[in-house]
């Protein structure tokens, strides 16, 4: 895969400021965070659509959710880490319950921070903003796919989380593949039935690294991408279930209350399988880069291909 | 106690080892450390009793970091203190070392985590608190940024200050005029922080944040009126020390090339010299 020289939240800001070009009532807040979400053109170009409000998540997303009611679709772009946990309660009462046209936009989601700390990351989001009604979750996992979530972003009136990570990635789709991505709807990336993995965020292409390793010795796996957290896709957890018998899933997440645990809830209330969650343990994470941190907690298509195989070896002797 | 001079002295040593650990780790947020670095040694050298090989005596001063990103300049001061040995400082920004890049509990001396802005001064109000409930004497110090003002936890925190008379509370900020995205008044204008400050209830001092001689003076008098909790306005330079970081938005985390390096240590070696 080639790796791309921008980072998601680079084509995230350029789809975004395409898309305002057009339409007026498209707004950003940024809480001194225009850098990292790497917004100064869209400032430049759309002043009058760009609000700063200084270092005040609360704030951004209070005054997001007044300016949503005034008619404008707004864009709150800042840390993931701070969006999903010092303003929640705004998040959960005046974006959520009140159903405002307000997307969140988590940057630098998960590990991406690296050594600046747990201050600093986002291991805790996905299972916060899942417990709120009405909120939309998406992870995407290349810019190709940003840039698709975006525009659905920008098409869509109502509440939302996208979480992207800090650093350029290889990309997993295509501008030729022209797959479109349908909230709610998981994209196959890779056939297979001896066993399933469902990754979303950064961890799909590992994921399908780890496929294609597996394939070489003849252990054919199925690989989803699960970018649309919430809705699930709860049919194409079924299938993988009732096909493929054995899931692993892969995030860059707490073990605990994200999408390993939404595929379970999934699995346990319908077609009981063995599951495997990968994710970060029930730890403050060790100082690192976030490169370290992957290598660390083995999100590696090597690492994630070993645990497949001796999986695969339990599943075999039962 | 220190000299002024003596002060300078360890200020300047400091400034470079602030920048040889942010070179080695090829990141950190340099500026304003630099801005901060002369306020941590008035009070780490001259001001606060604290006792390195007992970092958690009862009777200690207490030093909350709520700008945690100025982190390399607490790492090079805690060592420097005696904290623990200046050489472990090569540690910061590799794998798995104590050294993050904002404080945790796993460096001796750090009282507590920071690194989310707008959380330290509640701390220091809770912690002013215990210690006039337990009738102590020691004195809580917080340092935050100007940028981080604009957090609303800090206004209720101020609040909560007046409203328990907590004389004993020192809080500092680091008025470098300069956020990430620019000037202050450009991203959210502060317009008088000592209005603002004296509206909730507190007693106000400005100074020279880079002038020992003011900030031993304004540190070593409180409380400067019984029964109302003060602050100091630092007025700083973000970058303070090395030319052309200073009073520069960009500073406050671009990565050092090898000429930066090169240049910023030649021109504190300078300054070494002449504080000698
Ligand atoms: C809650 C929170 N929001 C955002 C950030 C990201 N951030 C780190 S430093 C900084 C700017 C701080 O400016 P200021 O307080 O003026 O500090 P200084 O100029 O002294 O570096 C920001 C926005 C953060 N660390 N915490
Ligand atoms: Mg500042």
């Amino acid at each position: 895969m080639t790796p791309s020289k921008i980072s998601c939240r680079q084509s995230f800001s350029r789809a975004l400021c395409n898309i305002a070009q057009k339409n007026k009532n498209i707004y950003v807040i940024t809480s001194d965070s225009k850098g990292s979400a790497t917004l100064e053109n869209f400032e430049k170009a759309y002043p009058d659509q760009f609000v700063e409000v200084g270092i005040a998540e609360q704030d951004a997303i209070g005054i997001g959710a007044g300016l949503a009611k005034t008619g404008k679709r707004v864009f709150v772009c800042g840390p993931a880490s701070f969006y999903s946990s010092r303003c929640l309660d705004q998040v959960k009462v005046d974006v959520a319950y009140a159903h405002s046209d307000v997307k969140i936009i988590g940057i630098s989601g998960g590990v991406s921070y690296g050594a600046l700390g747990s201050t600093h990351h986002s291991l805790h989001d996905i299972a916060v903003m899942r417990t709120l009604p009405g909120l939309a979750i998406y992870l995407p996992c290349d810019n190709y796919q940003t840039t698709a979530i975006t525009e659905l972003l920008a098409n869509y009136s109502g509440p939302a989380y996208m979480r992207m990570g800090r650093n350029p990635v290889a990309d997993v789709y295509t501008e030729a593949s022209g797959v479109v991505f349908m909230p709610g709807k998981a994209n196959k990336l890779h056939e297979g039935n001896d066993c399933t993995i469902i990754a979303a965020g950064e961890m799909v292409q590992p994921s399908l690294g780890a496929a294609m390793l597996l394939e070489k010795e003849g252990i054919r796996v199925r690989v989803l991408d699960f970018w649309s957290i919430k809705p699930l896709d709860a049919d194409a957890i079924v299938s993988a279930a009732r096909e493929t018998g054995l899931i692993i899933t892969v995030e860059e997440h707490s073990i605990f209350g994200g999408l390993g645990a939404a595929v379970s809830e999934v699995v346990v209330q319908t077609v009981p399988v063995p599951m495997k969650i990968l994710g970060l343990p029930d730890e403050w994470a060790p100082s690192g880069s976030s490169r370290e941190l992957f290598e660390y907690y083995g999100f590696t298509a090597e690492k994630i291909s070993d645990q497949i195989r001796s999986l695969m070896k339990c599943k075999q002797r039962k | 106690m220190y000299s002024v001079e003596q002060l300078k002295y360890i200020s300047t040593d400091i400034r470079k080892k602030i920048i040889e650990i942010a070179h080695s780790a090829k990141g950190g947020h340099i500026g304003g450390s630099l801005s901060s670095v002369d306020i941590l040694v008035a009070l780490y050298f001259n001001i606060m009793k604290h006792d390195p090989s007992d970092p958690s005596r009862l009777d200690r001063d207490r030093f909350i970091m709520s700008k945690g990103h100025s982190v390399e300049g607490l790492y090079c001061v805690l060592a420097k203190a005696g904290y623990f040995p200046e050489a472990m400082l090569s540690e910061y920004g590799k794998f798995n070392t104590i050294f993050y890049g904002h404080p945790t509990l796993k460096v001796p001396g750090v009282e507590m985590p920071t690194g989310s802005l707008g959380h330290g001064l509640s701390i220091a109000v809770g912690m002013a608190l215990g210690a006039k409930r337990d009738k102590a004497t020691n004195r809580i110090f917080v340092l935050m940024g100007d940028g981080e003002q604009a957090e609303g936890s800090i206004w209720e925190a101020a609040m909560a200050a007046s409203h328990y008379k907590l004389d004993n509370l020192v809080a500092i900020i680091d008025n470098n005029n300069l956020q990430i995205s620019g000037h202050i008044d450009s991203v959210m204008r502060l317009s008088s922080l000592r209005q603002k400050y004296e509206a909730f209830g507190w007693n106000v001092v400005e100074i020279d944040g880079h002038d020992f001689h003011q900030l031993t003076e304004a540190l070593n008098t409180t409380p400067w009126k019984a029964g109302m909790p003060n602050l100091i306005i630092a007025h700083t330079i973000k970058g303070r020390g090395v030319s052309f970081m200073e009073n520069s938005a960009s500073w406050h985390h671009k990565v050092l090339t090898e000429e930066d390096f090169e240049r910023a240590m030649d021109e504190l070696n300078h300054s070494e010299k002449e504080a000698i």
